[in-house]
């Protein structure tokens, strides 16, 4: 009998959300009907999300892509393949040929799509494990070094590096600390930890774990929200298998110290995501924003210790251990160091996940990476790092996606996400969904922001409706100072930014005269 | 199973209250009013306290929701993409305004703030089911079928 033809698809969310198990169902009854034997690895997916549902199949040791698939597509795909001369219709070629896939640079999303997820031999055969091992070897306090030489900055918004966070908690005195992977992301046009949690978990487990050895920190948390259940399940498969391995556990890979791992299911709060919300959520309590200092490093869950990360960063941790710091430094452009997973999503043509190392502009990210606009009109407008982000023109998309460049023009790199607009957009109701978000997803501990919102929307309700038009813009200015300067944290602080880029770049939404073309 | 033993078992855990509420609606559909003082006893919390819990979170639920909950996502690269437009023709499909459940009991629907589908927009979960590039018609669609495969 002739081998099992290796099939390999997604079970991330995308390619789930566009009917891979309905394509899975169908290639395992199409196979049975014709009596070949079909061997079907689910992975996470590559990426390219215009594709899904993508199949690839196994020949000569190279992967054919084919998407996107419809259950009806099923039968005669299998047909074709068997015969060996036929072409098919949804064909690709070469899934890793794609020039969206072949011209990324991915230290991150490396097996992401490739291996079977919940597989631990698969992740050390593509070189799993390699940055704990080195870890084991290494004092903590020279874990702490290679990392801060290494540049990493935080991927969940703020950009802190993280060198500096993991010596704080390593040298913080405590009889208990913790490490927690803050997977709540809130952000809109934003799925990277998403992507990776389902397609890689086993990496984000490793990232864990080599903080721990490094900060002293026996016990981890992951907060996951609770949109992603798929995420969920491969998490705590991943979680219980990397127990029976001695991966997690008491000894963690013989090195003699413990690390423990668990996964918390949030409850629908974007607030959550900040990290002192998230850590009185994670407490069991309402998830109200804590004034710091203290800093979570030192006085961080139930106290203690506490060493908070977004999964991207820790899922960065590994390489950097395996490869170490010159080499992942070598990558991205100044203070920007290593590659990012951006995410380029809205209004698209080719979105998906695109990791490439800082310093690639908004313009390629945009127009030559993405394709523009799946309406084919022209982009007018695209949204950077998650809703609290600015709102940007294409006169800006010179602009090189780097935490410096992007804050000099008041935006922000945030979780790389970039969301597009074609021509129909109107800025002023997006000025207006800025307010309604802030209203629907403040945690209240703040007048600015609680109330604030409120009547921003209110604001410009009467600013469309051309009510007091230019008293009323002064009152727009003067609240987003507000919010600015009596906000706690960045949900009311940094609520104005869209609000204001939208007003400065767009002015024309706002019944004001077209602003001069940036020419820079 | 009775609440109090639904509950008991994440008395202790970390962030216990909020993973035995979870486990409560996961049972019940919603959380019975009940809740509060069976929880409060459990946790050694106030009833003020298990409240304050239950209100400031979006996904915990006083009263029972539809059959189907339909979510759509009312984030922005949803927007991007024609969310308002699909929200608008959704609501009129189903003569429901977003927040509302059907007078049979059949059917709610609500909003969600983005599901990490936001490359496929616009998104929307149907009872258990994601619809990535969803349009009226495949929510309809992944309704019907959600009906069938409860009955
Ligand atoms: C309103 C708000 C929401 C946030 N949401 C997230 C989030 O979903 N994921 C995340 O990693 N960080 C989020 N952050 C940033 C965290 O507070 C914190 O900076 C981050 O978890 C630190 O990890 P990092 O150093 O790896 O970036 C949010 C911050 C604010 C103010
Ligand atoms: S700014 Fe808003 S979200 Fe942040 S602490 Fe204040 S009220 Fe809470
Ligand atoms: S914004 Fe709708 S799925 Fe992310």
């Amino acid at each position: 009998m002739a081998e099992a033809l290796k099939l390999f698809l997604p079970l991330d969310s995308v390619a789930v959300s566009l009917g891979a198990n309905e394509v899975a169902g169908a290639l395992l009854a199409e196979a049975a009907q014709r009596n070949v034997d079909i061997q079907l690895t689910r992975t996470g997916s590559r990426g390219m999300h215009w594709l899904e549902p993508l199949l690839e199949v196994e020949r000569d040791g190279e992967r054919l892509g084919f998407g996107p698939l419809e259950e009806s597509d099923v039968g005669g795909l299998l047909d074709s393949l068997l015969d060996s001369k036929a072409k098919h219709a949804k064909s690709i070629g070469l899934a890793e040929e794609v020039p969206f896939f072949k011209n990324q640079t991915r230290l991150i999303f490396a097996r992401c799509g490739v291996t079977d997820p919940l597989c631990l031999d698969d992740y050390a055969a593509h070189g799993g494990l390699a940055g704990l091992d080195a870890a084991i070897k290494k004092q903590g306090a020279d874990i702490c070094e290679e990392i801060l030489a290494s540049g990493l900055r935080g991927r969940g918004g703020a950009g802190f590096p993280a060198g500096i966070k993991w010596k704080t908690v390593a040298q913080a005195e405590s009889d208990q600390k913790y490490i927690v992977c803050n997977a709540d992301e809130g952000d809109s046009g934003t799925f990277a930890d998403r992507m990776i949690m389902e397609g890689d978990p086993y990496l984000l487990i490793e990232g864990m774990a080599i903080a721990g050895l490094a900060v002293g920190a026996t016990k981890g948390y992951i907060y996951l929200r609770s949109e992603y259940p798929i995420a969920a399940n491969i998490l705590n498969d991943a979680i219980a298998k990397a127990e029976t391995a001695g991966l997690l556990g008491d000894n963690v890979r013989g090195s003699g110290k413990a690390f423990h791992l668990q996964v918390f299911i949030g409850a629908g709060a974007y607030i959550c995501g900040e990290e002192t919300s998230l850590l009185e959520s994670l407490e069991g309590k309402r998830g109200e924003v804590r004034a710091k200092p203290p800093l979570p490093a030192l006085e961080g869950l139930f106290g203690k210790p506490t060493l908070v990360h977004n999964v991207i960063t820790l899922c960065s941790v590994p390489v950097i251990l395996e490869k170490e710091a010159e080499f992942y430094r070598d990558f991205g452009m100044g203070k920007s160091t290593g590659t990012m997973p951006f995410q380029i999503a809205g209004n698209v043509k080719h979105g998906g996940l695109y990791e490439t190392a800082f310093g690639v502009t908004l313009g390629e990210l945009v127009e030559t990476i993405g394709g523009g606009a799946r309406t084919g009109k022209p982009v007018r407008a695209v949204q950077i790092g998650g809703p609290l982000g600015a709102y940007l023109p294409p006169s800006l998309f010179h602009l090189p996606m780097d935490y410096e460049a992007m804050l000099a023009k008041g935006a922000g790199v945030g979780h790389g996400g970039i969301v597009i607009f074609d021509e129909s957009v109107d800025l002023l109701e997006q000025a207006r969904y800025a307010f309604e978000f802030c209203v629907e997803e403040s945690c209240g501990k703040c007048t600015p922001c609680r109330i604030g919102s409120v009547r921003g929307v209110e604001v410009i309700d009467r600013i469309r409706g051309r009510i007091d038009h230019d008293d009323n813009l002064v009152v727009l200015d003067d609240l987003c100072e507000l919010m600015v300067d009596g906000s706690l944290c960045a949900m009311g602080g940094m609520t104005p930014i869209p609000v204001q880029s939208a007003l400065k770049y767009f002015p024309e939404d706002f019944g004001l005269r077209p602003a001069k073309q940036a020419a820079e | 199973m009775k609440i109090a033993e639904i509950i008991n078992p994440y008395v202790g855990e970390t962030g216990g209250l909020i993973t035995a509420l979870q486990a409560v609606q996961a049972a019940q559909g919603f959380l019975p009013p009940e809740t509060e003082a069976v929880a409060a006893e459990a946790f050694n919390l106030t009833k003020a306290e298990v409240k304050g819990v239950i209100s400031f979170y979006a996904d915990f639920h006083r009263e029972p929701q539809g059959e189907i909950v339909v979510r759509l996502c009312a984030a922005e690269a949803c927007q991007a993409a024609g969310g308002r437009d699909l929200a608008a023709a959704v609501e009129k499909k189903f003569a429901l305004k977003s927040g509302e459940t059907s007078a049979s009991g059949d059917l709610t629907l609500e909003p969600v703030y983005c599901l990490g589908l936001c490359s496929a927009a616009p998104a929307a979960l149907v009872g258990d089911k994601l619809v990535g590039r969803a349009d009226a018609q495949r929510i309809e669609d992944a309704v019907a079928r959600h009906a069938k495969e409860r009955a």
